[in-house]
């Protein structure tokens, strides 16, 4: 399975994440968002609807 | 062929000055390098693995795996790394003045290997005793003059591996964001192999008498010998050249013994960890200070005096490295001033407003989120910190400040930078 990331050079702290998928991502005192766990089949449109919402491109799914 | 140095490797001899035909004169020349490219590449893999050179800039890895992963790639350039970021470090300086020809002559057998583009010796905008250094030893190489000198912004991040790079591609000191590891790192298309100085230095000693020789010093998992900056509450502040393996105690005898007693030390640079007062007898090596959750780091020490107030100390090194943030990423730009805040206000005041679980907890939510390291280093400088001066800490918050917090840093600051 693909990991989700944050780049966090590119993360502005805009919080569309977390609003749209408080199951997968929570923010940080600071406004930036956490991934909390590793994904799962069940979350793959949850997971393409965030990567698309963030004005930023900052969500990745990365190949390890 | 001369032989082969003892007690002193890098450093030996360097009496006789830097210049290259006292190098020679000392180590000897540089095996050539002959063969078609799978044969050099072939035999300098064998040489560096049997060696287990450690990277010397920090990281401690295997300087096999580096090889290896550039070791296909076309016309690479190599990156002599001499930034000295570390404001307690003063190796890449040493090595510069006493012996250049050691650092270039393992750039060169890696550029000859690998058929590199070019070579570039990066030293800080500020370091021009170590800038004219190499350039004058580069100017004696008649055999090979590829070699450029760079001169990156002198901040703590610069010499950063993807940040030196970013900077040598398009004039920007700021890290990149490598979620894939291993991850190259390029310069105007070109693959750049990074290393220390001193870990080209010590790939040319190798090169010369052998992996095996090169491991009668050190550990078996920390071969060879390590340059290490001393500094504090030491007689006799400088850089050594330390046989890894023997206790912290010897190595601050090496430095002329104690000042003023001994409440710990900080190993490994601003990015690295404290160690406690019960710690003298550590194991000054990458695995014997693993084992206490410390790290070796690019061989820093710098000695705490017993009279010195800790507190105060994390809270000037945390407000420094808060300050050499690149500003990129949220959790390093806006966590590290959150940290030094509180630190501040703990070394300071009598407080309640900050607890050490609360701390804990904001490190947990800066830890690993930033595109480099640099915050990881803040939150593992602190941690120990917290761990082994907890009584310290204890009576900040149950009396108010020490009258100790009031004393001068032993900590080398930039100027321009220094925190209060």
């Amino acid at each position: 399975m693909k990991r989700l990331v944050v780049d966090p050079i590119r993360c502005d702290a805009f919080g569309y994440c977390a609003e749209l998928a408080p199951e997968l991502i929570h923010l940080d005192e600071w406004g930036y968002p956490v991934v909390e766990r590793a994904i799962t089949k069940g979350d793959r449109d949850l997971v393409t609807m965030i990567i698309k919402a963030c004005p930023r491109r900052a969500l990745l799914l990365i190949e390890d | 062929m001369s032989q082969a140095p003892s007690e002193l490797r890098l450093l030996a001899g360097a009496n006789d000055g830097p210049g290259l035909a006292a190098h020679l004169n000392r180590f000897g020349p540089m095996p050539t390098v002959e063969g078609k490219r799978p044969e050099r590449v072939a035999r300098l893999h064998g040489l560096i693995e049997s060696s287990g050179l450690l990277g010397r800039g920090g990281s401690g890895v295997p300087a096999v795996w580096k090889f290896d992963f550039l070791a296909r790639t076309n016309k690479p350039v190599i990156v002599v790394n001499c930034m000295e970021g570390e404001p307690a470090s003063s190796k890449d300086a040493v090595l510069a003045t006493r012996a250049p020809h050691l650092v270039l002559d393992g750039a060169a057998i890696l550029a000859e290997t690998l058929h590199a583009a070019r070579v570039v010796v990066a030293v800080a905008d500020d370091a021009d005793p170590t800038a004219s250094a190499f350039a004058a030893a580069i100017d004696e190489r008649r055999d090979w003059r590829t070699a450029e000198i760079e001169r990156p912004p002198a901040r703590y991040i610069a010499g950063e591996e993807s940040a030196l790079v970013n900077w040598l591609h398009r004039g920007a000191s700021l890290p990149t964001f490598r979620p894939t590891k291993p991850s190259y790192v390029t310069i105007r298309g070109r693959e750049a192999l990074v290393h220390n100085a001193e870990t080209l230095a010590q790939l040319a000693l190798i090169a010369r008498f052998g992996a095996s020789w090169f491991r009668e010093a050190g550990t078996t998992a920390h071969p060879g010998t390590s340059l290490v900056t001393v500094r504090g509450g030491v007689h006799q502040p400088g850089v050594l050249e330390w046989n890894p393996g023997g206790s912290l105690e010897r190595l601050i005898d090496a430095a002329g013994g104690l000042t003023d007693g001994f409440g710990g030390a900080l190993i490994g640079g601003y990015g690295g960890s404290f160690v406690g007062p019960q710690h003298l007898q550590a194991t000054m090596s990458h695995e014997g200070l693993s084992a206490l959750g410390a790290t070796f780091g690019p061989g820093i020490v710098v000695v705490l005096p017993a009279s010195q107030c800790p507190v105060a100390e994390m809270a000037r090194l945390v407000r420094y490295m808060a300050g050499e943030s690149a500003g990129q990423c949220g959790p390093c730009a806006f966590g590290l001033p959150a940290l030094a805040r509180d630190l501040e206000l703990l070394a300071s005041a009598k407080t309640s407003h900050v607890r050490v679980d609360q701390l804990h907890a904001r490190m947990a939510e800066i830890d690993g989120r930033g595109a480099c390291r640099h915050p990881d280093g803040v939150v593992r400088l602190l941690r120990s910190g917290l761990a082994h001066f907890d009584q310290h800490v204890a009576s900040h918050q149950q009396r108010g400040a020490c009258a100790a917090a009031q004393q001068p840093t032993v900590f080398p600051f930039p100027a321009s930078r220094r925190p209060r």
